[in-house]
């Protein structure tokens, strides 16, 4: 057994960070890898492929039930799934009240206090809320937490502003600890260019484009019977993608402190794939009729 | 006089400054004045209300502290909810003396902590639904309480509680009032915004109650606010307003009632001792319900006099004569305290550091023992306490705001009062120095201080502090001997 390799996954919300999580983790599992997944927002379904279970207990609904997380054990909140992977969630409270970010912090501390991370791990896979919206959701990139991240892509535009900022986040942190971006995951959505042009993305950032994973109606039929395409369909073509995004991610040493982009920069680029249009400075901030009175005029 | 000339005084602001780095001590300059008593306004002298440095040791208090600790809390048939974690209440819990006539646990509540303790899940699932439950409990358990007051400490407003909507369903279900006030203890820079908040949640949520229903009025109805009978203060003030003719509706809110806060908008006359935490319900009762405030000061006969003039101006004769029949009862009686202890005191010098009124109020009693008080400062005042300050202060005296630990004890050390006025956190510091030294904000659990009776209690107490035989006592032999032997050989 090598040394535990602890990596957190963001990305934009809705880009399909718990999907590739799963599928990944299962392929790395198929290849004889122990894997934890600790799912990071208070939807808590970051381990339902695995589990086959719409949404795990998770640990802040237990230590609530219980009275505080002091009396939880391990086994209670750990369950086990596809491939002998270890799951846990987080969890949290409904949207609009208490603080999830403290849930998460809560939860991630309980998890080290009773050594869930030590054993025979290989891999500890964070699946994180799509945005950063505070400190407690920052807390699986702090020291001694991942070290690996991973960022879920397409080539839209808002995916790639939420990448460079998660970047930005990661410089934050890569110069008080050890944090490091390993690589972009393009989850593509079919746009023109994409693999071109996240490649260029990752190239800007300091990183690479670990991997292509292709758009396939299978992990759609996978996901409505709660799997992996690892497990409902091994031999689909899609499943060989996930292990390929595997295996790279085994063999990945590229750990970098990313350089993100300025917004100029960012939007040059987005312009050169013809994501974005080129501004027309003379348009803005003029109202219809201003510019009906130009014309005439 | 002064204790240093103005130049004197000048430079031991400069001297003291030195020591800071350059951005405090440009900032600490503008908190420090001398007085010139011939100032309109303290703007161009002193700052005031702002946030304080880090590390140098400040007095203030937090916004809680000013909602829960001075406005609320000694209400005394109200419950207020500490809610948050355990400490803030607990900590926080009787501190003040806030006298009260009542049964604790029964009909009255000031000296307990009620607190919805909050724990992790709290903080992480919200503690409305546990709000809720808690004063249901509450309702169980105390059901002679008036009404109830949710008083946020600082989670509250950080994970976004709605308490508004728990306190209208609540005050719905159990037919009471349920104030929520926001008066998490990081907003403003002391407790002074915690009294604007109180202020305002009982102009929202209390003061309404009652508008529209019969009361039975007479002309000479009053209301004190900003006395929050601290050792009994509002009760000896408030039976000379009655004794000139008066009569007083509410206590805001020492020994007060919810009863009494919401028949207040029927009052002719708001009179108002504490300006700074009780200001803003006075001027909104004002613009709302026609009702004229004073400020008066009931601390020694010089001040008492004056104010009871000044109260009594408000009304007919009846009350007018009152007014000067009670001075005339009570002048005799002043005379002999300060025959007693103004030749014992004579002379001597005091300074203040205190915090809502006290640091001007009490400058008249001290003069009326025929002592001076040569520095006095706030911890949490604005420039319209400060505007009042210059007016009662002698020219040249120090003036300080939200003072350091650092600069009082250099002031102490280069003005030498016999005397100091000020807190806790202070005391101890100066009577390991030597210097005598009395509790401004408690008392030193003794009290009242208000009123006659209380200017009786003030003499003796500044009198047995002050001269009291343990001072001359600090000195080790050895160093009394070392010192006489210096004294000889010199």
């Amino acid at each position: 057994m090598g040394k535990l390799r602890q990596c957190a996954i963001y990305g934009k919300g809705g880009i399909g960070k718990s999907t590739t999580t799963q599928n990944l983790v299962a392929a790395l599992a198929e290849a004889g890898k122990k894997v934890m997944i600790v799912g990071c927002d208070p939807k808590a379904d970051s381990t339902r492929l695995i589990l086959h279970s719409k949404a795990q207990t998770t640990v802040m609904h237990l230590a609530a039930e219980a009275g505080s997380v002091e009396d939880l054990e391990l086994e209670d909140v750990m369950a086990i799934g596809f491939g002998g992977v270890k799951c846990v969630e987080s969890g949290g409270p409904e949207p609009g009240v208490g603080c999830a970010g403290r849930g998460v912090i809560t939860a991630i501390n309980f998890l080290e206090e009773e050594g869930a991370y030590d054993e025979d791990l290989d891999f500890v896979f964070y699946d994180v809320l799509g945005d950063v919206v505070c400190g407690g959701f920052a807390m699986p990139i702090r020291e001694n937490k991942a070290q690996e991240i991973y960022i879920v892509v397409s080539g839209e535009m808002m995916a790639m502003y939420a990448a460079n900022n998660i970047a930005k986040g990661i410089v934050k942190y890569a110069n008080s600890g050890g944090v490091r971006l390993a690589g972009l995951i393009c989850n593509s959505r079919k746009v023109d260019r994409e693999d071109e042009l996240i490649t260029a993305l990752a190239e800007r950032l300091g990183t690479q484009m670990i991997h292509f994973v292709p758009r396939d109606n299978v992990v759609q039929h996978a996901e409505i019977r709660r799997m992996t395409v690892i497990e409902y369909d091994p031999n689909c073509k899609q499943a060989d993608e996930y292990r390929a995004l595997a295996r790279k991610i085994i063999d990945n040493k590229k750990l970098v402190i990313p350089t993100p982009l300025e917004m100029d920069e960012l939007e040059a680029l987005l312009m050169e794939y013809g994501v974005i249009d080129q501004e027309d400075e003379s348009i803005i901030g003029k109202t219809k009729a201003q510019e009906t009175a130009l014309a005439a005029a | 006089m002064a204790a240093l000339t103005r130049e004197e005084t000048q430079a031991l602001i400069q001297e003291v400054l030195e020591v800071y780095p350059e951005k405090a001590k440009k900032d600490r300059a503008k908190h420090l004045m001398i007085n010139d008593k011939t100032l309109e306004s303290s703007k161009k002298c002193i700052t005031s209300n702002r946030k304080s440095l880090p590390g140098v040791m400040t007095m203030r208090g937090c916004a809680y502290a000013g909602s829960k600790g001075v406005v609320w809390g000694p209400i005394k048939d109200m419950i207020s909810i500490s809610h948050g974690p355990i400490g803030c209440g607990q900590y926080a819990r009787a501190g003040r003396r806030n006298y009260y006539v009542g049964t604790t646990g029964v009909d009255t509540f000031c000296e307990m902590n009620f607190t919805s303790d909050f724990q992790e899940r709290d903080i992480v699932f919200g503690g409305d639904k546990k709000l809720a439950k808690l004063i249901e409990e509450i309702e169980m358990l105390f059901p002679l309480n008036k009404g109830i007051s949710v008083q946020s400490e600082c989670p509250i407003g950080l994970i976004g509680d709605d308490i508004e909507a728990v306190a209208k369903k609540m005050a719905a279900q159990i037919g009471k009032p349920v104030v929520p006030v926001r008066c998490e203890g990081f907003r403003g820079v002391s407790q002074s915004l915690g009294h604007h908040i109180a202020n305002d949640s009982v102009r929202d949520w209390i003061l309404p109650n009652r508008d529209g229903k019969h009361y039975e009025k007479t002309p000479y109805d009053v209301a004190i606010l900003g006395d929050y009978n601290i050792g009994g203060d509002a009760w000896a003030s408030r039976i000379l307003l009655e004794e000139m003719g008066l009569r007083v509706v509410a206590q805001w809110s020492g020994d007060g009632t919810l009863a009494e806060m919401e028949n207040t908008p029927n009052v002719k006359l708001n009179l108002l001792h504490c300006y700074r935490s009780m200001n803003y319900i006075a001027r909104h009762m004002e613009e709302k319900y026609g009702i004229p405030w004073l400020e008066y000061n009931f601390f020694g006969p010089t001040k008492i006099a004056e104010s009871l003039r000044k109260i009594a101006e408000h009304f007919d004769d009846r009350i007018k004569e009152g007014a000067e029949r009670v001075i005339e009862k009570y002048t005799p009686v002043m005379n002999a305290v300060i025959a007693k202890y103004k030749p014992r005191l004579q002379g001597k010098k005091v300074m203040l550091y205190v915090g809502g009124l006290r640091p001007r109020h009490v400058v008249g009693a001290y003069e009326d023992l025929g002592m001076e008080v040569i520095g006095t400062g706030y911890e949490f005042a604005h420039n319209d306490d400060y505007d009042r300050t210059i007016k009662e202060m002698g020219d040249a005296t120090l003036i300080y705001d939200d003072a350091t630990g650092y600069e009082l004890e250099e002031f102490v050390k280069a003005m030498k009062p016999d005397l100091i006025g000020s807190g806790i956190k202070e005391k101890y510091v100066f009577h390991k120095m030597g210097v005598p030294f009395r509790q401004m904000h408690s008392w030193d659990y003794s009290g009242p201080y208000h009123g006659y009776d209380g200017f009786a209690i003030f003499a003796r107490d500044m009198d047995m502090t002050l001269n009291n035989p343990c001072w001359k006592m600090l000195k080790a032999p050895w160093q009394k001997q070392e010192a006489e032997a210096l004294k000889k050989a010199a």
